[in-house]
């Protein structure tokens, strides 16, 4: 055991040294870029386990791809970025108390935001009571943007294309169809998601007014045994149109098991998504079975952008494999950076209340998502976002609306029959 | 309206099979070694790998694989029995079987992880998408096989519990423990075989489950073991074939009032569990019918 006056020494000294982190840090977040050279510490809580899993991963490669990228470039302003991401295991309760622990504990200069709009809400509540902006991904559902905490600290901004508009391309393409070539029925099945149901929701209201009758319309709970029995009656009704809101691969999987069993093929399979997963969708459907089906998606591996074709590039000398292999996350995360990179920039430092009023005045930013221009609540209102509408054809997940974008492919219409 | 009702007794009684098969091993652990095994769903899944494997890399046929897999699945229950169950005595042994197997879980996970990525995987077969049209529904082979397979594993277990000394053995330590010592059986044996039996039987509904749930990953484990534990309550714990006539009976329910609202179709599943053990406390088939048996 020590002598009393050198453990009295000790304590005083770190008492001494709380009160100072205390007073460095009672500037809500302000620390400026001529503070130091010390290294601008950015805050994330990703999914990397649980339910979320699989995206929350890819959001880790992009959030850590773009911190290689961004410090071979020598930083920002002239600091390094070291990014602090911890594990929520996919649940909202542990996210909140993850970006308490990096705000309070951990004494991050920014926060960045988890994966899905779900856990999106509660981080950027925490986020908002330190004052802190929050630019997130994935997480452009309405519940992110009209909350209390936004509505009050407006430090939710968002670089992807809002859900809600996912599917305004493939309802422009139904109604640009002479009225004898549309289908006549839909069916709208829905799993209880709040990233999957918005824009089958917003899809189905404008359907119904061209005109679209709607034969099956419910929200089933996210339960494997809960897709069979749906899909089923899906089949029974002889919908012409299948627009499914599904969270995932299993979900289109499990619907189109049940389709081929009941001999039944929809002249038209939407989907929110899950056959946007590239290769893992392709490989668990079958490439024969995937022809025909649609999906929304705001950026692809070859999408027609300098800042997209740079990133994949460089994620593939990182993480190896091809375009292809690259989820829709990785450009969602990685525009993440580039905005908070471009604000920090264009600040001169990482005072959140200064960065929170840069991304709200206006001002036009870059992406690989493309442009980004946001709304008084964040979200991305650019009318040059990237949002398309991808069809799987004989293998290859081509663009498919507009029609007449860069790199838009003709549209398979109707579907073919499974397995043709 | 009466097609729609027909469809969904004929989902109910398929897909109940399917969940019927993962929880009989479930109700056996429990019946002979009074422990809740928080692990059965992960155990489930780690079935669905190795026929994956299986069929992937050696592509042999799902059903013919569970030649493999069912003894492959007995061994890693042999294993996690000696291991993390064994060792637990005293009064607060049935509440620390739920963390010992709780823990066991998230291990087999984080390897279920690092082996096959977080990414989805699917199990295929020819029967997996085709179907035979019956009384104008089409009855997937996948569901007819699994049902089928489901009502041998039952009668086999009951084969082995009545009509073996093995079962004789098991019967006699769930009825007392010190007096099936006092005969001369070897409980600490009998309670590892059964737990291997108990998990060597999810290689089974594992296999299933992969191939008729449209994808699967190490996650999709806990999405099962709420529902097989609800499933074997209502059953009656230990009772095995109560898990069978009780995933029956609530996933038919559940697909009943899928047509009219599949949000309440859950909360009925869960209801139902409740106003039977409400009714009849030991569940539909519930121990005290089985000892009698």
């Amino acid at each position: 055991m020590r002598p009393r006056p050198a453990r009295f020494l000790s304590l005083a000294a770190a008492i001494t040294a709380s009160t100072a982190v205390l007073v460095a840090c009672s500037s809500n977040g302000s620390n400026t870029a001529s503070s130091s050279k010390s290294p601008i510490l950015i805050g994330a809580s990703l999914s990397l386990t649980g339910d979320f899993s699989t995206d929350g991963l890819a959001f880790q490669k992009a959030y850590l791809l773009w911190q290689s990228d961004v410090n071979s470039h020598g930083g920002l302003l002239g600091r390094q970025v070291k990014l602090i991401i911890l594990n929520d295991g996919s649940s909202p309760t542990t996210v909140a108390s993850n970006y308490q622990k990096l705000i309070t504990v951990n004494h991050v200069a920014l926060t960045i935001a988890p994966f899905s709009s779900l856990l999106t809400q509660p981080a950027s509540a925490v986020a908002a009571r330190y004052g802190y902006a929050m630019v997130n991904g994935a997480g452009s559902t309405d519940n992110v943007f009209i909350s209390k905490s936004n509505e009050a600290v407006h430090n939710v901004f968002s670089p992807s294309l809002p859900v809600d508009d996912y599917m305004v391309p493939f309802v422009n393409w139904i109604k640009s169809l002479p009225p004898s070539q549309r289908p006549r029925t839909a069916a709208y099945p829905m799993v209880n998601d709040p990233f999957a149901d918005p824009p089958v929701q917003t899809a189905q209201k404008a359907l119904k007014a061209l005109g679209i009758k709607t034969v099956y319309s419910k929200v089933l709970p996210a339960e494997v045994s809960a897709y069979k029995p749906a899909a089923d009656q899906v089949a029974a009704s002889g919908a012409q149109m299948v627009v499914l809101g599904s969270p995932d691969v299993p979900s289109v999987n499990a619907f189109m098991q049940a389709f081929q069993q009941q001999k039944y093929n929809p002249k038209v399979f939407m989907c929110a998504s899950g056959p946007d997963q590239g290769t893992a969708f392709l490989s668990a459907v079958g490439k024969a079975n995937a022809t025909g089906i649609m999906v929304p998606n705001g950026w692809y591996g070859a999408y027609n952008n300098p800042l997209s074709s740079v990133m994949v590039e460089e994620y593939i000398a990182k993480y190896g494999g091809t375009a292809s292999d690259i989820s829709a996350d990785v450009a969602e995360g990685y525009s993440v950076g580039e905005v908070v990179a471009d604000a920090v920039k264009a600040t001169h430092g990482t005072d959140n209340k200064k960065i929170i009023q840069y991304l709200h005045s206006g001002v036009t930013l870059n992406t690989v998502q493309g442009t980004v221009h946001f709304d008084s609540l964040g979200r991305n209102v650019s009318p040059n976002a990237a949002g398309f509408i991808f069809q799987w054809q004989n293998g290859s997940y081509n663009q498919v609306l507009p029609p007449g974008a860069s790199g838009s492919h003709p549209i398979i219409y109707p579907k073919p029959p499974w397995g043709g | 309206m009466g097609r729609l009702i027909y469809e969904a007794v004929i989902d109910g009684l398929l897909v109940g099979a399917v969940y019927g098969l993962m929880a009989v091993g479930l109700t056996l652990i429990f019946g002979v070694l009074d422990i809740i095994n928080i692990a059965q769903g992960i155990l489930v899944i780690v079935g669905a790998y190795l026929s994956y494997v299986l069929s992937v890399h050696l592509h042999i046929d799902l059903f013919l694989g569970l030649f493999i897999t069912v003894p492959a699945m007995f061994v890693i229950g042999i294993a996690i029995y000696w291991a993390f169950i064994r060792p637990l005595r005293g009064a607060e042994r049935t509440s620390m079987s739920l963390l010992a197997t709780y823990a066991v879980a998230l291990i087999i996970e984080g390897v279920l992880y690092w082996v096959f990525t977080p990414g989805y995987v699917e199990l295929r077969g020819w029967y997996v998408t085709s179907s035979i049209r019956l009384f104008g529904f089409y009855l997937p082979y996948i569901y007819v096989f699994a049902a089928a397979l489901a009502v041998a594993l039952v009668l086999a277990l009951y084969a082995v519990l009545y009509r073996t000394r093995f079962g004789r053995s098991i019967r006699a330590t769930v009825q007392d423990q010190t007096a099936a010592r006092l005969v001369g059986i070897n409980v600490n044996r009998v309670a590892a075989l059964t737990f291997g039996i108990g998990v060597a039987v999810t290689a089974v509904g594992g296999m299933v489950y992969g191939a008729t749930s449209g994808g699967f990953n190490p996650n999709s484990g806990y999405d099962l073991i709420s529902r097989l534990l609800a499933i074997v309550i209502l059953g009656g714990l230990g009772s095995i074939a109560g898990a069978l006539v009780a995933s029956v009976f609530m996933i038919t329910i559940e697909s009943l009032v899928d047509i009219w609202s599949p949000s309440w179709a859950i909360v009925v599943f869960y209801a139902a569990l409740v106003i039977v053990l409400i009714v009849h406390p030991s569940g539909l088939l519930g121990r005290s019918l089985t000892r009698e048996q």
